[in-house]
């Protein structure tokens, strides 16, 4: 396997035959900001916040799908490419419901992290604000569809890493859903084995533990009241 | 077979045929102003005359003038009866013996036939789709003989790129080089994929192919498996199109019948096998690596390009993509000779293209236009102009991945160059007609509409943005947005132009974009004036 060198953000960066510009940025200490991509999963070249300039190239191109060549000139932080990502991630922020301050993934969010990384202060756009369900017939998960981004990397590690392909999409455009097996409620998708690889590839609190939500959390003052009133009822 | 045994069908037919044919079209159009009806009522009146022995009734395919249909040509004099109900079925008959005859004659000299230059559609309006002897009558198979006999693989690439043809699906790639990349690719094996996913709004051009001439899409997806070394082909028909999908089987089950399709194609080597795959009303599956999945058998959505269908397609062999005009180009290329074809249309727009020329127009129909003619030419001699005579506003090419022209432009000669120029594409060949009474801002509402409903949901700025794309034209529309939100509008179209995963993104703004570009007063006009 033999070496390539290309310049990133006028920075001359060494990288492996067949590595993708995102790796090679990444190896070279270059953020490139992404949400569909994750290590060991395949690329699907989604979100498109990880677009590039590249010189000779009168398109952007998604960094995670572009292999390095010899002399190759990209841009990864242009103000274009900035303003573009930042109305990407404004875009996601108008589609569903995204409220952090009731989110179980308040804080360890990488839709939140991108939001802070771009730079959004506000979003421009309308919110579409449509009411998305929430399936909570597994036992041990659930999916709240108002947080879904359609990044798919529950899909690719539910097929890709455990095998099984319970995760799928089904409907088009904003109408488009990620479903278990063929459309049935997560509880009753007869061929999940419950791993829990899909909460863990989630970029948001999409996909989370039962009992984690804000909605879920009980408080049992049973034992605290034991406490407060013992010195009462022993006297 | 033989070259004699394909002279000798077609002699055969030849003399079967009876002294005066009467052509009813039976096309989608025609089907609908009751083509069907007409030609059965037409056999019974030839036989109520007595006279089946000098006349035949012949369902053919579309003759063009869809909007004066059902349309009846009687050869070999040629008249052409316009507008013809069933119950006139027996003055029509009675008119060829000379008696008076009420029903609507059409001047065989009129600028809507005339200025035409038919080579994909000579034979529509002229044989029975459904029967293959009536292909071979006119020509049809030999290209593919002699290709394949007479032919390397790369000289038939040869002869395509002198010819100088490019993909009629829209983007205008040339096609020698497309299928000598397919050739050059290494792979166990390659496909052939015919692109019937004719989705824009307004237009049926290949659905008219498809359903007047299947065989010549046949003999053109043959010898693009000859020249590129494939076995299998695979045409790809939208659901919508159930007409074109049953003459297709038909047309396959005949060739393969005659030896013409199948293993050892005229007695050669040379394999290919052609197989139907239906669409399931998704317009995103006209973008090849949708259509690629489609047919795999896994949803239809895009996926980033490189690496190209050429070098890893259909289950990741090299598959050449072509759509149902380009390859109907191909046997009249190989019959012609590349220098005939390059004679024809500008320097770098070659040959003729199918329009489906609809909206506010004296002449809706069908086309097929030499290159470089202008759109006045199209829009006011062969479209007759506006139906009540006021001024044309405007022209849509390219269905919603098109733009608007304004009349200002009409003497910007068709190619895919010019037509980039003005801010519009070539596209597939939809083109309508607008007057001063269209509102430019609910058309590119309609447009983004479309593509909105369209999207497969996979990138974020077709997915949301087109959707607020929509939101924003809505409130432009209802006189609730400020001026400002123009520049907002046309950022928005940037983002979602510039950074969306297929061509349904990237072009899905070109309507708003064209419309902001031409009528941008009419936007003006709409919003709240300054404070």
């Amino acid at each position: 396997m033999s070496a390539r060198t290309l310049t990133i953000n006028q920075t001359l960066v060494s990288a492996r035959e067949g590595e993708s510009v995102l790796e090679a940025a990444r190896d070279a200490g270059i953020t490139i900001p992404t949400l569909c991509h994750l290590d060991g999963l395949s690329e699907v070249g989604a979100c498109r916040l990880c677009l590039v300039e590249v010189a000779g190239s009168s398109r952007l191109l998604p960094a995670c799908r572009t292999t390095v060549s010899e002399g190759m000139q990209v841009q990864t932080d242009t103000p274009r490419l900035q303003e573009y990502r930042r109305a990407i991630v404004e875009l996601l922020f108008a589609e569903r419901n995204h409220v952090c301050a009731v989110c179980v993934a308040s804080g360890h969010c990488d839709l939140q992290d991108l939001a802070l990384h771009v730079g959004m202060t506000h979003v421009r756009y309308e919110y579409l604000a449509p009411s998305c369900a929430v399936d909570t017939s597994h036992p041990r998960f659930g999916i709240d569809h108002n947080r879904c981004v359609l990044c798919t990397r529950c899909v690719r590690a539910c097929d890709e890493v455990e095998g099984v392909h319970t995760w799928d999409i089904a409907g088009r455009g904003v109408a488009a859903r990620v479903i278990t097996d063929l459309n049935v409620p997560w509880g009753e998708a007869t061929s999940c084995t419950s791993c829990g690889k899909c909460l863990l590839a989630c970029p948001t609190g999409a996909i989370f533990p039962r009992g984690s939500t804000v909605a879920e959390v009980q408080r049992d003052h049973s034992s605290i009241t034991r406490i407060m009133t013992a010195r009462g009822e022993r006297w | 077979m033989d070259i004699s045994e394909l002279h000798a069908i077609a002699e055969r037919e030849r003399a079967r045929r009876t002294s005066i044919r009467i052509h009813c079209c039976t096309s989608s159009g025609c089907m609908a102003s009751g083509g069907v009806v007409l030609h059965e009522q037409l056999t019974k009146a030839v036989s109520a005359a007595g006279r089946q022995a000098e006349i035949e009734t012949v369902a053919v395919g579309c003759m063009g003038f869809c909007g004066l249909g059902p349309m009846v040509v009687v050869e070999p004099e040629h008249l052409i009866f316009e507008r013809v109900r069933p119950d006139q079925a027996a003055e029509l008959v009675g008119a060829l013996a000379g008696k008076p005859c009420s029903i609507e004659r059409g001047d065989p000299q009129h600028p809507f036939f005339a200025r035409q230059l038919p080579i994909v559609r000579r034979n529509g309006g002229q044989i029975n789709p459904e029967r293959i002897e009536e292909y071979i009558a006119a020509g049809g198979y030999q290209a593919l003989y002699h290709a394949v006999h007479d032919l390397e693989p790369n000289e038939v690439i040869e002869e395509l790129t002198r010819s100088g043809l490019r993909g009629r699906g829209g983007a205008g790639y040339p096609t020698g080089l497309k299928w000598a990349t397919v050739a050059k690719s290494r792979g166990e094996r390659k496909f052939v994929v015919c692109n019937g996913d004719e989705g824009d709004p307004g237009a049926f051009m290949d659905r008219s192919i498809l359903e007047s001439d299947p065989h010549l899409v046949l003999e053109g997806m043959c010898i693009a498996g000859y020249a590129v070394g494939a076995s299998q082909g695979y045409l790809y028909v939208r659901g919508e199109y159930p007409l074109a999908i049953s003459r297709l089987q038909k047309a396959i089950g005949q060739a393969r019948r005659l030896g013409i399709l199948g293993s050892q194609i005229f007695d050669t080597a040379f394999d290919f096998k052609i197989d139907i795959r239906v669409g399931a009303g998704a317009f995103v599956c006209g973008e090849e690596t949708a259509l690629i999945a489609s047919i795999e058998g896994r949803r239809g959505q895009p996926r980033p390009r490189p690496p190209y269908p050429a070098e890893q397609g259909l289950w990741g062999f090299p598959t050449l993509i072509n759509n149902v005009e380009t390859l109907a180009n191909i046997a009249p290329i190989i019959n012609g000779g590349a220098d005939w074809y390059a004679s024809i249309g500008t320097a770098q727009s070659k040959g003729t293209k199918v329009f489906a020329l609809t909206g506010k127009v004296r002449n809706t129909g069908l086309i097929e236009v030499p290159m470089g003619i202008s759109l006045r030419e199209i829009v006011e001699d062969l479209g007759g102009g506006t139906p009540d005579g006021v001024a044309v506003k405007a022209v849509q090419t390219g269905g919603p991945s098109g733009g608007c022209i304004p009349a200002s432009l009409f003497h910007t000669a068709v190619s895919y160059e010019t037509l980039a120029e003005v801010g519009s594409i070539m596209g597939s060949g939809g083109m309508v007609v607008m007057d001063a009474s269209t509102d430019m801002v609910e058309l590119a509402r309609f447009y983004v509409d479309f593509c909105m409903d369209e999207s497969c949901g996979k990138c974020i700025p077709c997915r949301v943005g087109t959707i607020q794309l929509h939101r924003l034209l809505s409130r432009i529309r209802a006189g609730e947005a400020s001026r400002a939100e123009l520049d907002d509008l046309e950022q928005l179209c940037n983002l979602v132009r510039d950074t969306s995963l297929c061509g349904l993104g990237q072009s899905a703004p070109n309507p708003v974009l064209s419309t902001l570009r031409y009528f941008r007063e009419e936007y003006e006009a709409l919003c709240q004036p300054e404070p």
